[in-house]
């Protein structure tokens, strides 16, 4: 690794060094490419937010990409009910790596103000890797551009080596998630257990 | 526009042998609806489509009301002849009224710009074997309403084009309006200011350990 003082100083001289890592991170934060896809009322927050007025494309992130297959990143938009969420988590897996997650609104966290109901799922997290998540019912699209901002502070500091680097430099790490079936009352099984756990009672 | 009376004597007239009842209603709106025999119902639905009076060509709403069998209670005073004196005597009467579905239909004409026209249906009981009838027929916007008042309620329409489920999945069992159905007991620990809600999820909370 370059010394910051040295490399400060070759800036001025008009030298710019970098390393592979942060080329590559750069790259991947400004062009996260987000699925066209709406669920609820949150979707209308997000065309706004992709619309003139608050202009998601400074920040690379305009391209709504009609495939999962061309998509980096899935903004889970509203309530996902128990009839929608296995082609969420479908589509998700049809996404390539690397890939991310935004659990937008009330909704998309935890169920929100449906949580109880006997149709909505209690949380997209169930099933699948959240990277951020936007709490409002709905968020206002100004919160939907510090999310993305927070992903891509979340993309430069990944490391690709090491421990701690993405998933998807993870060898054997899954790409894909289990689609949850049809039971008679709820969906067969009701959570993914590896990515997700009921919180533990403190006493 | 007509009186529901109005349009329950000329309904008489023009189908022969409906039952037709207005019923009340206790609201502040006070709006009063046509309740109408399964059996006739299809032909009373077409005479209101086409009568050139009402005309109503567009019904706007359709939806269930599941009845479930209640225990009425009313106090009747009741004549007794106590010890050679006849006296009245209040008396608690208990009877079983059976439980029933009920389709309700707000019908409106977008030609003459008059409604709603509340159109009921009661089936006899809440099983298969007592269905409702479907208007599809005489208002093609009803179809997607209607399977969502069988998928929801259950209530067979017989004659609709397309019953299938439309809101749950396939694979669902139970009616989730009906008054009898038990939601699934997926409740886990969470704080929440909701007391029957706290209440169900401290059934799953581990077992206190007393110091």
């Amino acid at each position: 690794m370059i010394d910051e003082g040295l490399r400060s100083e070759l800036q001025k001289q008009g030298i710019y060094t970098t390393t592979l890592q942060e080329l590559y991170n750069w790259g991947r934060a400004n062009s996260v490419w987000p699925l066209t896809f709406g669920l609820a009322c949150c979707a209308i927050e997000m065309i706004a937010a992709s619309m003139s007025r608050f202009d998601l494309a400074r920040f690379g992130a305009e391209v709504f990409r009609p495939s999962p297959r061309q998509a980096d990143l899935m903004i889970v938009a509203g309530t996902v009910t128990k009839k929608m969420a296995p082609l969420v988590v479908r589509l998700y897996n049809q996404m390539p790596e690397p890939k991310y997650v935004i659990a937008m609104g009330a909704c998309a966290i935890s169920g929100g103000p449906f949580k109880q109901g006997y149709n909505v799922l209690k949380g997209i997290d169930r099933y699948l890797p959240v990277d951020v998540s936007i709490p409002g019912c709905p968020p206002r699209p100004e919160a939907l551009i510090h999310a993305i901002m927070t992903l891509q502070e979340k993309i430069l500091n990944q490391k690709l080596t090491g421990p701690d680097r993405p998933r998807h430099l993870v060898e054997g790490a899954p790409s894909e998630f289990p689609v949850p079936a049809y039971g008679e009352h709820d969906l067969e099984p009701s959570s993914n257990p590896q990515l997700w756990q009921p919180p533990a009672i403190k006493r | 526009m007509e009186t529901p009376d109005q349009i329950k004597s000329r309904l008489e007239t023009a189908v022969p042998g409906a039952k037709i009842e207005v019923l009340t209603n206790d609201c502040p709106a006070g709006e009063r609806s046509l309740l109408v025999d399964p059996a006739h119902v299809l032909a009373v639905a077409k005479f209101l489509h086409d009568d050139p009076q009402l005309r109503l060509d567009y019904c706007s709403n359709v939806t269930g009301v599941d009845w479930p069998e209640t225990e009425i209670t009313e106090q009747i005073k009741v004549k007794q002849v106590v010890d050679g004196v006849e006296k009245e005597v209040e008396e608690v009467k208990k009877t079983v009224r059976p439980g029933f579905h009920e389709v309700v239909y707000h019908l409106y004409s977008m030609e003459l710009k008059h409604g709603p026209v509340v159109l009921r249906q009661r089936t006899v009981n809440r099983d298969a074997e007592a269905p409702a009838v479907s208007l599809t027929p005489v208002w093609r916007g009803c179809e997607f309403q209607e399977r969502e008042v069988f998928d929801l309620f259950g209530i067979w329409l017989e004659g609709h084009p397309d019953l299938r489920r439309i809101l749950m999945w396939d694979g669902f069992k139970g009616f989730p309006m009906r008054k009898d159905y038990v939601t699934p007991d997926d409740f886990e620990y969470e704080p929440t200011p909701h007391d029957k809600v706290l209440a169900e999820a401290r059934k799953h909370y581990p077992p206190e350990v007393k110091a």
